[in-house]
């Protein structure tokens, strides 16, 4: 063992580094062999050293805020299903100097060039395996080589576009590649707000140091997405399994960060062999869908048939090469372990000379050499399943790690040799150490790179630093995020000043933002629900508030309107008299639910404005009591409810969504009013349910003001139901709808939608009433052609 | 033998079936010297919007359907005529089951019909305790491949119950082995599965059988509707052979192959869910007749 900070004079670097301990026989980013702190880490140690412990607190929750407000989260799998967790960022960045990033950006690129070749090769001629270079077995035992994919050649020629590699460095000093990571590999998003988070505690070093920015790299990716579209119409979109997937926030964040369209399977269609999205202004072609799902879900009627997530036809529609799939189907092929065990060989057997960032060693033991090794050298083995697509560091359930089963036992070789051909030894590798904070000092972790590679017209382009993980405890080889461990930041020190753009990013090219329009018609429906949930909620805290008040003033629940209320409540399922009704609950989920399926569409705060309100809800139903404490409860909510409607009012781009947002509000605001009319303001109403109507209706002070009479029937309708003016009226959501309407596209030579003419011939009925001719039956026949509206609204649009 | 050969699918709704597409794999293969398609032809009634005939990966005739509107009936029809050649003889070059993996290593094709395809689990097919300890059992004293697949085949015949009544069309083949009740393709299925755990490669075929059998001979099951069998790998010489566990015997004359495959996944005859709000009813007739 050596004290690292021994060497340094500066005491408060000294300090920094009490407690950093580096093993023997292994090497560490911070400390050379010798004991010295390496240049590329100076001037943070210097920076970190001169802030107080304070400051240094500072510095990290600011970290941890952004991280908060941006609502970064991943999902983690346990015994009960999996939940979101924080984003586990480890706040110190890992410093890497440019000449050492270059060796691995061109060894990676290197890499990158084989694993496409030998992908072609996979799913077309297959003279690899018939030339001998891979065993056959290890290609036709693998799950992820889908034989339906055979044969298609990828349109634009190339089967891999955006990879990444799981690098460590060894004792030696060299790194390793540990994992190919090429199905469709996540975190590129995830880097991008580690390093924001990053430099919101670092803001200072970061603009003096010259750490090379990551944005370039994105816009070349983005830029080359683009140009694979062949046509003007065609669109790129990015295919996400949906809100359940562990990396969901990531989908919704690069499609935000890059302006693509986020689509599921079930958005998408094939016809005529060509992709296409179904939008508010009917199906549109696809020409680019960067898939954020495994190959086999991509297509239930060829591939997995249990597939719920995936498009029938998908497979079709590649074959008849109507689009480019990023990456091609099937790539996850390549991820399989067994594979490392005859890349160096292929790789020198088709450029003719070793890789320079070589995988760990790795042996198939279905090869009876390499079996007889693996089975002397246990020991200093890994042994695991030989298609295993997993991380480096997560390990099936039959692993047996430096001679031991998962129970401690040492394996014995017969079993080793009975599962031969499923089996692959991989030496173990001691990773390098890096530093992290523990309190205000920093100690040694365990560090692996991940590394990413994106495809552009100029080759590969990779990531400039953004990603690593660093375990949790310093003995631990481990660094998976399963278990504990941590990301941090990677800065790629220049020793130049760089700009915006650095020398490694290349000059946007043409990219012209999408045309609007093109919304998926499951996001025009989850927005119209967002609208509809969120309104019936707002509508519910109102009744529900007007109820305590009630109780507050009569002392009991045994007043006059409270049957009323508690009828009206009950059709939507919420009682009343419990503290917080879970019916009520059930709505703002539904209503979360929505906005998590369009998260890409919509703002952080209006998001954070939801979870707070669900929030602020889970807290009240612990200990609000009745009457007055819930009435100012309630109170509480509906600002809170109020907020988020401006959020969105006032901040939302006024799309095709905002539209969509906007006609669910005034739907369901039109049936719920029409709903309290019809149980207010008929013969058998009892007495004060006029001024319920008025004050649920939040028009109290301007029918005193228009009327400055009490309440009666012809006034409260003639408020609520038929003046424009009033943006809690009846007919004013039939105006508003017909004004989104308008913007609405239409299809084919239709002069006017279904939904148009059904608004068209409320808004008649109700601009020629006056309130004295407005019976019951009247309200009841409005209420029933509003009810329609939802289904009218998903035939006109939503195809 | 010559034959002609009729099916016919019929779909009925109880509500309009939305837009559906469908991968169908019905039409008779031709097999170099075994079996020869005079014609086949496959129709739909309605009409679909789409249609592409094509060739997978197992080198099945394939046809891709699509219908655009909703319907309450569909049918479809495949019509063929095929000559078939006699059963093979048996027994004439017997690869030892020891040889087997000699051979397996110096085999490097990938083609369709190479046996690397047919040795690790797929996706009906995984390996399953039961059949690997019942299949050691079953194999006996048989030292050659082909002798230990017939041996399997036998003993799987005389142990299953014939039961179209237990069986449905995803059901894992542990549950047929479990209760030795089944039809043709749970046969099919646990006999791929004991011999692949024995190291043995097994795909699964797809086809039809003679409808009326040759005067004086019995019925054969499976042959009101289609028919699944067994093919096995028997070395670089022999090449694959074919077993009909259903009713123990080699497949021959009375056979007609339609696909090739993995198990049933790879070859079913009718993929692609209809979206449905109601129930459906499907009826099935095959005919397979010979014409001289």
């Amino acid at each position: 063992m050596m004290q690292a900070g021994a060497a340094l004079n500066d005491l408060d670097v000294a300090q920094l580094l009490g407690d950093y301990r580096v093993l023997p026989g292994i090497s560490d980013e911070l400390v050379d062999n010798g004991g010295n702190i390496r240049p590329v880490w100076q001037p943070l140690l210097r920076h970190l050293a001169a802030q107080s412990p304070h400051d240094l607190d500072q510095a990290i929750s600011r970290a941890d805020q952004y991280l908060r407000d941006r609502g970064v989260y991943f999902r983690q799998y346990g015994k009960e299903g999996s939940t979101p967790r924080d984003w586990p960022l480890s706040h110190i960045p890992l410093m890497i100097e440019m000449s050492d990033w270059e060796k691995i950006a061109s060894g990676l690129s290197e890499r990158g060039d084989l694993l496409e070749t030998m992908m072609a090769d996979f799913y077309g001629e297959n003279r690899l395996v018939a030339d001998g270079l891979l065993p056959a077995q290890v290609l036709a035992a693998n799950p992820e080589w889908l034989r339906p994919a055979v044969g298609i050649r990828p349109r634009g020629g190339h089967f891999l576009h955006h990879i990444a590699f799981d690098i460590g460095r060894g004792p030696d000093g060299n790194w390793w590649v540990l994992g190919d990571r090429i199905q469709a590999p996540s975190g590129a998003g995830f880097a991008l707000e580690t390093r924001m988070a990053t430099s919101r505690a670092f803001s200072s070093l970061m603009n003096e140091a010259n750490v090379v920015r990551l944005a370039g790299f994105f816009r070349a990716f983005r830029d080359a997405l683009d140009s694979m579209r062949q046509t003007e119409t065609g669109r790129v979109g990015i295919l996400t399994p949906g809100p359940m997937n562990d990396t969901y926030f990531e989908h919704a964040y690069i499609a935000r960060y890059l302006g693509f369209t986020l689509m599921q399977g079930a958005d998408l269609t094939v016809e005529n062999g060509r992709l296409m999205v179904r939008t508010v202004a009917g199906l549109m072609p696809v020409e680019v869908l960067w898939r954020r799902l495994d190959s086999a879900w991509v297509d239930p009627l060829e591939l997995e048939e249990g597939s719920h997530i995936g498009t029938p036809g998908m497979v079709g529609a590649l074959r008849a090469g109507s689009c480019t799939l990023i990456n091609a189907l099937g790539s996850g092929v390549l991820e399989a372990r067994s594979m490392m065990a005859f890349t160096p060989r292929i790789a020198e057997h088709l450029t003719g000379r070793p890789l320079s960032l070589p995988n760990i060693a790795t042996w198939w033991c279905g090869d009876q050499a390499a079996l007889d090794y693996a089975i002397a050298n246990v020991g200093r083995m890994t042994i695991d399943a030989a298609m295993s697509t997993r991380l480096p560091f997560d390990h099936g359930p039959d692993v047996v790690i430096a001679g031991k089963t998962v129970d401690g036992t040492p394996v014995n070789p017969d079993w080793i040799r009975q599962n031969a051909g499923g089996l692959v030894a991989q030496e173990i590798l001691s990773l390098s150490t890096a530093p992290a904070l523990d309190g205000h000092r920093l100690v040694a972790r365990p560090m692996s790179l991940r590394v990413f590679l994106a495809r552009t017209r100029q080759g590969w382009q990779v990531m400039p630093g953004g990603f690593a993980r660093i375990g949790r405890s310093g003995a631990s080889v481990d660094t998976s995020m399963q278990r504990g461990g941590s990301v941090c930041d990677v800065w790629v020190m220049s020793d130049r000043p760089v700009g915006e753009d650095t020398l490694l990013t290349e000059k946007p090219t043409g990219y012209r933002r999408a045309a609007l329009g093109a919304l998926p018609s499951s996001a025009a429906d989850n927005l119209m629900w967002l609208g509809r949930y969120v309104e019936r909620a707002e509508g519910q805290i109102r009744l529900l508030r007007a109820y305590h008040l009630r109780i507050a003033e009569a002392g009991s629940a045994n007043y006059p309107l409270a049957g009323l209320i508690t009828e009206h409540l009950a059709v939507v399922g919420v009682d009343p008299a419990e503290p917080l009704p879970p019916g009520l609950m059930a709505d703002v989920d539904a209503a979360l639910r929505c906005a998590g399926n369009v998260q890409d569409r919509f703002s952080v705060d209006g998001w954070n404005a939801l979870v707070d309100l669900r929030k602020t809800m889970a807290e009240f139903a612990l200990r609000v009591g009745q009457g007055d404490d819930a009435a100012r409860a309630y109170s509480v909510l509906l600002r809170k409810i109020s907020g988020f409607a401006g959020l969105v009012h006032e901040n939302m781009y006024r799309s095709m969504g905002w539209r969509f947002l906007g006609l669910g509000r005034a739907i369901e605001r039109a049936q719920s009013m029409l709903r309290i009319l019809q149980d207010c303001t008929g013969p058998t109403a009892p007495s004060g349910a006029l001024d319920l109507a008025i004050e649920v209706g939040d028009s109290v002070m301007t029918h005193r003001r228009r009327y400055s009479v009490d309440t009666d029937p012809n006034t409260v309708l003639d408020l609520l139901l038929l003046d424009d003016m009033n943006p809690r009226s009846v007919l004013h959501q039939f105006h508003v709808m017909e004004e989104h309407a308008a913007f609405l596209p239409k299809p084919g030579d239709e002069k006017l939608t279904p939904f148009q003419i059904r608004v068209m011939e409320i808004v008649t009925i109700l601009s020629t009433s006056t309130a004295k001719d407005i019976t019951p039956d009247q309200l009841t026949h409005l209420l029933g052609r509003t009810n329609d509206m939802p289904a009218l609204l998903a035939r006109s649009y939503m195809h | 033998m010559i034959y002609d050969i009729r099916i016919t699918l019929t779909y009925d709704y109880d509500a309009p079936a939305d837009a559906g597409r469908h991968v169908l794999r019905l039409a008779p293969k031709t097999l170099a010297g075994v079996q020869q398609v005079v014609v086949a032809a496959v129709d739909f009634s309605p009409q679909p919007a789409e249609r592409r005939d094509r060739v997978d990966f197992f080198g099945n005739s394939t046809v891709d359907i699509r219908y655009a509107e909703a319907v309450m009936q569909s049918s479809l029809t495949m019509r063929a005529r095929v000559e078939r050649g006699a059963a093979r003889v048996f027994g004439q070059y017997c690869l030892l089951l020891d040889q087997l993996s000699g051979e397996l290593a110096a085999e490097h094709g990938l083609g369709p019909d190479s046996p690397h395809h047919f040795r690790a689990n797929s996706p009906r097919v995984p390996w399953v305790l039961d059949v690997a300890q019942w299949a050691i059992w079953a194999a006996g004293v048989a030292t050659s491949v082909e002798e230990t697949a017939i041996n399997i085949s036998n003993a799987l015949h005389s142990e299953m119950t014939f039961d179209p009544d237990y069986t449905a069309v995803d059901m894992p083949l542990e549950r047929a082995f479990a209760a030795r009740r089944g039809v043709c393709q749970d046969y099919a299925h646990i006999m791929i599965c004991a011999l692949r755990s024995l190291g043995i490669p097994a795909g699964y075929v797809s086809g039809f059988l003679r409808t009326i059998p040759p005067e004086g001979q019995p019925r054969l099951e499976g042959a009101d509707a289609m028919h699944a069998w067994v093919r096995v790998w028997c070395g670089r010489q022999t090449g694959w052979i074919e077993l009909d566990p259903t009713n123990k015997m080699p497949v021959g004359e009375d056979h007609v192959v339609v696909a090739y495959g993995r198990d049933y996944f790879d070859v079913s005859p009718v993929k692609g869910q209809l979206r449905l709000s109601g129930g459906q009813k499907t009826t099935q007739s095959v005919d397979m007749l010979a014409v001289f």
